[in-house]
């Protein structure tokens, strides 16, 4: 099981790649899906087929991996933007940065002071690597879908941190966390809708702009 | 040792074209035509020999050294590259470097014999291969430290040596999967074919590799092609290996598995041909960072 979830783990990093490097929104989108449907497995294959588990991955399928990439693929479809025409760093630069933030977090895990059973383990350095990519996307695109993508990695992110604490955390706790994040999505989606309609684009630059 | 030399070599020389037609015969299926025979590039390396030369007028021997150097130094490389389980002819400490950058010397020459006719266009042709190469040859570097990081040896004969078919199952497993995408996308960037570069087009601004052999004819031409096929075979040998990774002990065996693989690359390769469309220029670039990226990832994991 140590193996499936390693193996997860590096496809899920492989990911934040991809997401990083692609300028497509609607794949993008797909990609976090995908994420969110690999951390859906990653309860199962590190603590067993238990009821806690069960729930856990399935709490973070449904979310995840099918009701929040649709909302962002309606909302996409809805204000008709395919793809992020001028991200604020460029995409080479990105795919960089976001390579020396994946060595820079496996470098900083090993440094920390863990518990056994996790030393050396991919979850730790995953966790921020996912983290700083959805970071790192949230703070160089202009448009609000991809910085809502973003966000998505970041909290992929906090959720491998979280599979570790499985078995110490109420499911309460998870259970609030998955439904923030959807209560953020959904604000996030009228957010935009309203920054389309009073600008009729999605570029959050013109939200920094003075208006009488 | 002689006997495994001469296998060597007549695999080498005899085999390359044949790949080529497999390419060609793949594509072919794939539109629903019957395509020219597999033996085709042989047909056409014939007649070109039997042809003669046009040079301009404004060329030196420069011209010539090209084709030259792009049929000795596949076949210089080769004698460094095993052939599946086929431990190479010469191996040393280190000759993983002298195989990587005597690319580099038949690359100099392709250039050079390009610019050497003072056409604008075969100069672009030129800056656009040597852009290229200059950002694939990081993800070849990177992909031979993560097979040395796994291997006991620095010479590639260890490199690619019987211990692969453990690695794929232990946890370098991983890495192996990353080094064997990577070696795929070097494979098609060096060779250029779909999706960074089209073997066929004709169109001058769309043309990477091609525009440089525009100018040649008759024999040299044959020379280019043959070079060309040669260099995948070369350069395949490594992908094919790291699939194959099995040692049958026999040599009829190993000699077997390996010229069923390297059949099995060019279908592929004809397969990714027919269903990918061409890059945009300015994304291929980004694409090779990405790949060397993956590799430079492999790398850490194996390092960790």
């Amino acid at each position: 099981m140590a193996d499936l979830s390693n193996l997860l783990l590096l496809l899920v990093i492989l990911l934040n790649f991809f997401a990083l490097g692609s300028s497509r929104l609607a794949a993008c989108i797909h990609a976090v899906a995908l994420q969110g449907g690999i951390l859906a497995l990653l309860p199962l294959t590190a603590h067993g087929f238990s009821g806690h588990a069960l729930l856990l991955a399935g709490g973070a399928l449904a979310l995840k991996a099918v009701l929040i990439p649709w909302l962002l693929l309606r909302a996409m479809r809805k204000v008709r933007i395919r793809r992020e025409v001028e991200p604020l760093i460029g995409y080479v630069p990105t795919l960089l940065t976001g390579a020396l933030a994946t060595a820079a977090a496996f470098i900083f895990a090993d440094l920390l002071p863990l518990v056994a059973a996790h030393q050396g383990g991919l979850f730790i350095p995953t966790s921020l690597a996912t983290l700083l990519t959805g970071f790192l996307l949230l703070v160089s695109r202009r448009k609000a879908l991809t910085q809502v993508v973003g966000y998505l990695i970041l909290e992929n992110g906090i959720f491998i941190f979280g599979i570790l604490m499985a078995d110490a955390l109420p499911m309460m706790v998870e259970a609030g966390v998955l439904l923030d994040l959807l209560v953020a999505v959904f604000v996030m989606g009228i957010v935009i809708d309203q920054i389309n309609r009073e600008f009729s684009t999605l570029d959050t630059e013109q939200l920094s702009a003075l208006k009488e | 040792m002689a006997t495994h030399f001469l296998l060597h070599l007549v695999l080498l020389l005899c085999f390359a074209p044949l790949l080529q037609g497999v390419i060609v015969k793949t594509k072919a299926l794939f539109a629903g035509r019957a395509g020219a025979p597999l033996l085709q590039p042989y047909y056409d390396l014939a007649r070109l020999l039997r042809k003669d030369c046009v040079f301009s007028r404004t060329t030196t021997w420069v011209f010539l050294a090209g084709p030259v150097a792009g049929v000795v130094v596949p076949v210089l490389a080769s004698l460094f590259m095993p052939f599946g389980a086929l431990p190479a002819p010469l191996s040393f400490t280190g000759d993983l470097l002298l195989f990587v950058y005597l690319f580099g010397v038949a690359r100099f020459f392709t250039v050079a014999s390009a610019l050497d006719t003072g056409s604008s266009f075969e100069g672009m042709g030129g800056a656009r291969e040597v852009t290229f190469s200059c950002l694939a040859e990081p993800i070849v570097l990177f992909c031979l430290m993560v097979l040395a990081g796994i291997a006991d040896g620095l010479s590639l004969t260890a490199l690619f040596g019987p211990h692969l078919a453990d690695a794929w199952r232990g946890p370098e497993g991983f890495s192996l999967g990353l080094v064997l995408v990577c070696l795929f996308v070097v494979l098609l960037v060096e060779n250029s074919r779909i999706p960074f570069d089209d073997p066929n087009t004709h169109l001058e601004l769309t043309m990477v590799h091609e525009v440089m052999v525009l100018d040649h004819s008759g024999p040299p031409l044959a020379l280019v092609l043959y070079g060309a096929a040669l260099k995948l075979m070369v350069l395949g040998a490594p992908v094919v290996r790291l699939l194959l990774p099995f040692t049958s002990g026999s040599l009829a065996g190993d000699t077997l598995v390996f010229l069923a693989g390297m059949l099995l690359l060019a279908v592929l390769i004809g397969v990714v041909e027919s269903t990918m469309a061409r890059l945009r220029l300015i994304r291929i670039p980004q694409i090779l960072v990405g790949t060397s990226l993956l590799a430079g990832f492999a790398l850490v994991l194996v390092l960790r």
